[in-house]
């Protein structure tokens, strides 16, 4: 017999994703749940055209927050002309390692987000406050790339959110983000933003750790009293180069993609995933902050 | 039916800038004074709060604050992610709780989540946060147009007032089938400043002038060293003091998007 799952409803489309670089990536992190890379071609860049079309079908669902990841965004050339649009309908969001970000590429954004009345927010991706720490995990020479690109945006006038996944013990989490915000002020951010992601066992991290045990689903007695809008598919979905997914973690999983448009994609979803259950445990571990949502 | 309202949030305990933007109101004349919840938090000695508001007959909706105060929760429901944030929130909700009387418990406990009310031609829904969720955020640099749009139908209103965020603002739009005016309005706090370095507060009156909607925000002056020193008294945290002191905000700043939070010191 199936085993049944916890059906979770689109509650409201606060949060709208975009696979905008598809699952190319400059980078090959050894972390990564959907294991980016220069090569894999799962999903492809997205154009204008597409993101166009499913930004004028937001409007009428009362979209709130707009989201740009990959792979690495900066890789797709459109992407800027994409932000740009973007922010003629809400605030935009760009996931990114920083690497890619040159000086014109820093003051066209802010030029990008001077003309908009929304904000523009940058997450670089950053695993360790030193370079080795760092570079161990997402590649050699990364780090200082990355902190090249933090210094650009703080500039430019942005604060960046700095974006950690957390490969630490918890009794550390004092001398960690200490760390970090000692390391990103001498690196010529003097007011750092930091938000700590946990890991997802799926991946190349599966192959890392030693991925989620037996156990580890979401039930419906673990759902009795939940904050159903700590679930990331209560109030988003992912657009990408292969249609709309329920969430941004799930790409790889087929029984994922929920149509082509974000209307079909309103369907309920059954959480059969084991990475569904980190969503569950640390809840809102995708949007910038956990205000989704209606009052019980 | 109203012509005149005047209304605000956040009075985070602060019962000088509370008597001070009551007088303030009367001097210019309101039909109605509205308060949009959270009357706890940050300052000192909650209790004197709740006879200002019965003295100005001022109708209160229930913010957060007041909904975990009046039903003995265990923290705000301010909806912080931040571990420093939370520090300092539960620090303030401690105090508050401890030294809010029985009887003003029960009062914000029977407060309603929002009022309506007609207002020249236009209907108005007063909320806290959000008309779908009491601890929801809006920001002016963080909502979209078409989700307020989108508010004002789900909830079949024409001007949605609320607070929560500390930071006033308005925007006017207008709906496409009818093309009738709808707006949003932040109506801001009056218990902590805007976090532009001024130390000053402020309401907001909405009036009717030849059957349009006129918004208007009033700065309100009050004695805020006055505040700094009972907060000392009560060993309340300096950096809540500093707030007060200087109009910079040095706490729960996580929840703030990037064009609010770079105007900020901190």
């Amino acid at each position: 017999m199936n085993q049944k799952y916890p059906e979770i409803y689109l509650d409201s489309l606060d949060n709208l994703w975009f696979q905008v670089s598809g699952t190319l990536c400059n980078i090959k992190c050894e972390h990564c749940f959907i294991s980016c890379s220069p090569v894999n071609h799962n999903f492809e860049f997205m154009t204008y055209e597409d993101v166009n079309k499913f930004l004028e079908e937001s409007v009428e669902l009362g979209v709130k927050e707009y989201y740009f990841t990959g792979g690495e965004p900066f890789m797709n050339k459109n992407l800027l002309q994409i932000i740009r649009r973007t922010m003629q309908f809400g605030p935009a969001t760009i996931l990114t390692n920083g690497m890619l970000i040159k000086p014109d590429t820093a003051e066209r954004l802010k030029k990008i987000s001077d003309e908009s009345i929304y904000s523009l927010e940058i997450r670089i991706s950053i695993d360790g406050y030193t370079e080795e720490m760092n570079d161990a995990i997402r590649g050699k020479g990364v780090f200082k790339k990355a902190m090249a690109g933090v210094k650009l945006l703080a500039e430019n006038n942005f604060l960046p959110i700095i974006t950690i996944t957390k490969t630490w013990e918890d009794k550390d989490d004092g001398i960690v983000l200490d760390g970090f915000i000692n390391t990103l002020k001498s690196y010529g951010y003097p007011r750092p933003r930091l938000k700590i992601l946990p890991s997802i066992k799926i991946g190349k991290e599966a192959a890392r750790t030693k991925g989620y045990e037996e156990f580890e689903y979401v039930t419906d007695q673990m759902l009795v009293d939940y904050e159903i809008n700590n679930l990331i598919c209560a109030n988003s979905r992912i657009a990408t180069s292969k249609g709309v997914y329920v969430c941004p973690i799930l790409i790889d999983s087929p029984d994922a993609n929920l149509g082509g448009t974000l209307k079909e994609a309103s369907a309920a979803y059954e959480l059969k995933h084991q990475a569904c259950y980190t969503c569950y445990l640390f809840g809102a571990i995708c949007s910038n902050f956990s205000s989704a949502g209606r009052d019980a | 039916m109203p012509e005149r309202v005047a209304m605000f949030g956040g009075v985070y305990s602060n019962y000088l800038s509370l008597e001070e933007t009551l007088k303030d109101i009367n001097l210019r004349g309101a039909d109605e004074i509205f308060c949009l919840g959270d009357l706890g938090a940050f300052g000192p000695n909650p209790n004197k709060v709740f006879p200002l508001l019965q003295k100005y007959k001022v109708k209160v909706v229930q913010g957060n604050y007041d909904n975990s105060i009046g039903n003995g929760l265990d923290d705000c429901q301010c909806g912080y992610t931040d571990p420093r944030d939370n520090y300092f929130a539960k620090l303030s909700y401690d105090y508050t709780y401890k030294n809010t009387s029985e009887e003003f418990k029960i009062w914000m406990k029977e407060l309603p989540k929002e009022i309506k009310f007609e207002f020249g031609g236009y209907k108005v829904l007063l909320c806290h946060g959000s008309p779908r969720k009491t601890n929801e955020f809006l920001w002016e640099t963080a909502t979209p147009t078409h989700f307020l749009e989108k508010l004002c139908n789900d909830f079949d209103a024409d001007i949605i007032c609320a607070t929560h965020t500390g930071i006033h603002w308005n925007r006017k739009f207008f709906h496409k089938e009818k093309l009738k005016e709808k707006f949003f309005v932040n109506a801001g706090v009056i218990g902590r400043p805007e976090n532009d370095g001024n130390t000053f507060v402020g309401y907001t009156l909405l009036e009717i002038e030849n059957e349009k909607l006129n918004i208007q925000y009033i700065p309100v002056e009050y004695d805020y060293k006055k505040l700094a020193e009972e907060m000392r008294r009560e060993k309340l945290p300096p950096e809540f003091i500093e707030t007060i002191l200087t109009g910079w905000w040095t706490t729960c700043l996580e929840v703030l998007p990037a064009k609010e939070r770079i105007k900020g010191k901190y």
